[in-house]
């Protein structure tokens, strides 16, 4: 049973990655739908950030002084001055680490 | 002009910063799904069979939970459900691209390959074979997943869990997304998906992540119509 559903869970998201791909023309797209889609980052990476960050494994709110709003601050400024990826992470885990293990 | 090789690396280049969350997380999925009692065989067939972290989480402990097999393949289906977005800005990149190609490329289209591969097909659209660079970044995120993966199967409970490495998940997403930040529109629909997601997180089958960008683009629709 366990494994049918590991197939059919499989073909799903296989699907979801091919749908779009293979069966849309191109052509069915305006210009007003194509500048939309220019925002698919910009909604769908903060559905997922913001969750992560602001929730808590049991999905309540965490308070305001948690490291994680810290950490996530850090990362935020020092991505945006430096435009670095490595260093976006390296810093936002630096910072939550420095609050969890020294204060 | 560069050859289908150097593309290839360059999409490896660029995503190669994410492993930094991707080789942590897969070690995580590894140990949680024999913590939740699956054998190894089938924790590590998930990666391979529905390879899309989040989901394949949410898709064991579901299972191990008592829930319906439907209930499990829902959740998996809506969770990436995303990727039917990142296909509709591909698809303008792709479609001259042989049809088993397209079947094939399919597979390997993650969150940070996309992203990174549609900033370079953005800057590049003139180059031939660009689409190594889906090619590179891809095929680099699912040879790191398969091997992470089974890293945590066997040595999962090693990583202690006190690191908190699932933390690095949302930073990496920040690396990824954070030259919008300097456009105002951009950042306005940032705020309005992220905070509809924390909103709507716990409503069921982690429909959250299927409402929430659909919002975001929504505001994005009326700023675009508001700007005209």
């Amino acid at each position: 049973m366990t494994w049918t559903s590991i197939f059919i869970a499989g073909l799903i998201t296989y699907f979801t990655r091919m749908g779009m791909i293979t069966l849309i023309d191109k052509d069915i797209f305006n210009e007003n739908f194509r500048k939309i889609l220019n925002y698919v980052p910009s909604v769908v990476f903060p559905s997922i950030i913001f969750p992560g960050v602001l929730l808590d494994d049991y999905g309540s709110l965490v308070i305001i002084t948690d490291p994680k709003i810290y950490g996530a601050l850090t990362a935020i400024i020092v991505g945006y001055f430096s435009r670095n990826v490595i260093l976006t992470i390296a810093s936002g885990l630096a910072s939550y680490w420095f609050l969890i293990f020294v204060f | 002009m560069l050859s289908k090789f150097q593309i290839f690396k360059i999409g490896f280049f660029d995503v190669a910063p994410h492993l930094l969350s991707v080789i942590p997380f897969g070690i995580i999925f590894g140990a949680i799904g024999i913590e939740l009692g699956f054998d190894p065989i089938m924790t590590y067939a998930t990666s391979l069979i529905i390879f899309g972290g989040a989901s394949q989480i949410v898709f064991l402990q579901l299972l191990s939970g008592g829930a319906s097999s439907l209930i499990a393949i829902t959740s998996v289906g809506v969770i990436n459900s995303r990727h039917l977005l990142y296909g509709a800005v591909l698809s303008e990149y792709l479609n001259k691209l042989s049809l088993i190609k397209k079947f094939l490329i399919s597979y390997f289209i993650v969150d940070q390959g996309f992203a990174v591969s549609n900033i370079y097909f953005k800057k590049n659209r003139e180059q031939n074979f660009n689409y190594y660079h889906l090619l590179g970044s891809g095929i680099t995120l699912w040879l790191c997943w398969q091997i992470s993966t089974i890293i945590g199967i066997y040595l999962g409970s090693i990583v202690p869990e006190a690191l908190g490495l699932k933390f690095a998940i949302p930073l990496t997403f920040i690396a990824i997304i954070i030259n919008e930040l300097r456009k105002l529109d951009h950042l306005f629909v940032m705020i309005i998906s992220g905070l509809a997601a924390t909103f709507f997180y716990n409503a069921p089958f982690k429909s959250y992540i299927l409402i929430s960008p659909l919002i975001g683009l929504f505001t994005a629709y009326l700023i675009l119509k508001f700007k005209k």
